[in-house]
Order: C-alpha cells, then structure tokens, then sequence
C-alpha cells in the first residue's frame, strides 16, 4: 500500500489536548478532500482512540506520551493490484493493553452510559485494527476517500 | 464548552455551546443531575442548537440524566440538534429514546 506521511504529533496524555487533536485532523482531511460527514466521522473516530487511551491505557494518568502518525494513502491502479486513496492514522501509546473483551463492543439495544466509542469508531471508520509492537499499544485506522459524486448527504444538513 | 441557563415557567433550560468532549462533559454532567436529582426540576431542556462536537462521553452524560429523569418522574426534552449531535445519536442509535424537539417553541409546547 503506497503511502506518504502527512503528519506526526507528539502529546500527552491530558483531555485538553483532545480538541487540539480534532482541529488539526479536520484541516488534514479537509486538505485530503474528504467529504464533510467523513471529515467528522475521521475526527470523531481518533478523538474516541485518544479518549479511551487516556482513560483505559493511561488509566486517567497526565503528562504520559502518545504519538499519532497520518499517511496519505496514494491511489494505484496499475496491474498490480488496486488500492484506493484515503488516509491512514497509527496510534501508540505505552499504556495498559487493552482487555480483548472490551474490543468486542457492546450491543446497542442496551441503553446505559459508556461503552459506544469504539462502536463509533468501528462504524466510521473503514478499518479498525488493534495491535501491540515493541511493548507499545498501536491501533491502525483506515479511511478511504469516496468521490464527491458518490457521497450521500446526511440528514440535517 | 459553555453552559447558559434560564429558567422559564419553573422549568429550566441549558443552552449549551462548544465541544462536549472528554474534558468538558463532566460539567454538563453535574448541571443536569444538579437540576434532575438535587432540585428535582419537573422539566429540563437541552438547547445542542451550537454544539460543534460531542464525543461517548457527552452521550454517556446525557443517558445518565435520562436515567435520572426517569427515576424521579421528570422529563429531559433536547431540541435543536447540530449536525455532529444528530449524527452521534443516529450512530448510537438513541434518537428514539430521547424526546428530541426540532426547535425551543416545539420543546416548550410539549
């Protein structure tokens, strides 16, 4: 899969970063021209990755490292094989592994608080892979881009 | 996040504006269970009209306070969803378990 860096930050572990974070993926798509809902659902789906490493890895503990790494994914049609444009976004910390249970979800139709942000993340996001390398959590997020004349409009807007 | 509150007819209504996020939740958390548990207002209403973002745990906020409203026999009623709110509640599959109002004068009425 072609690709080429687009970004890298380096943050710590505390919620204020959190907003940080969201404004510069929404610039980031926007220059990769998603479309605005999938602007939103990228944004939404690291802001949950980031939420659930400071609150499960991290335990809710400040000032501990994450790193966040965006590629461009590069279209290539050649007879090699196809793949398609979009945006890949690696996550690392070096937290609590995540409970294999927990990255099951939850059923919906169980109304309580807690629980949806990695239903969000799972039903935004095209890919959604949970790893561990070098005594680090990765999670792997895909996205691809969809033409703008195969893109549905979501109500409200 | 901003929170405003007014009360009207002994009913009170937040309007709320701003990202309600992992840092700011907590706050919109404490004012609604504040007004549903503590002072047990018969009526509470969500004005989202200028919520730029929610995340799960502003959602997990707002189910906490339906749970509260339906313990103590007091309506939360939201109305005026942005974009981003009407979303995450379609993505949650909550929208049917909220009273959801398009505008104030609608929710007021109700």
């Amino acid at each position: 899969m072609a690709s080429e860096l687009l970004l890298k930050l380096h943050l710590q572990s505390n919620p204020e970063a959190l907003c940080l974070v969201r404004a510069t993926l929404e610039r980031a798509t926007e220059l990769l021209h998603f479309q605005a809902p999938d602007s939103r659902a990228i944004v939404r789906s690291v802001d949950e990755a980031l939420a659930n490493v400071l609150r499960h890895a991290y335990q809710s503990q400040g000032n501990l490292p994450i790193e966040i790494t965006c590629s461009k994914l590069l279209e290539n049609g050649g007879a090699s094989g196809s793949c398609k444009a979009g945006i890949e976004i690696l996550l690392e910390d070096s937290g609590v592994p995540p409970n294999p249970d927990e990255l099951k979800g939850r059923s919906l139709e169980d109304i309580r608080p807690g629980g949806l942000g990695l239903h969000f993340m799972k039903q935004s996001m095209d890919l959604v892979e949970f790893g561990r390398k070098n005594g680090k959590n990765q999670l792997r997020m895909i996205k691809y881009l969809v033409p703008a004349a195969f893109a549905t409009k979501p109500e409200g807007e | 996040m901003q929170i405003a509150s007014r009360i009207s007819e002994g009913f009170t209504i937040f309007d709320i504006s701003g990202d309600i996020d992992l840092a700011h939740s907590p706050q919109m958390r404490k004012a609604l269970l504040g007004e549903i548990k503590e002072k047990r207002v018969p009526k509470v209403f969500l004005n989202l009209k200028n919520v730029r973002y929610i995340d799960s745990s502003g959602i997990a906020s707002l189910v906490e306070g339906l749970k509260a409203s339906r313990d103590t026999g007091s309506r939360l009623i939201l109305y005026s969803l942005s974009t981003s709110v009407r979303e995450v509640m379609q993505l949650s599959r909550l929208q049917k378990i909220f009273e959801i109002f398009e505008d104030e004068q609608q929710a007021l009425a109700s």
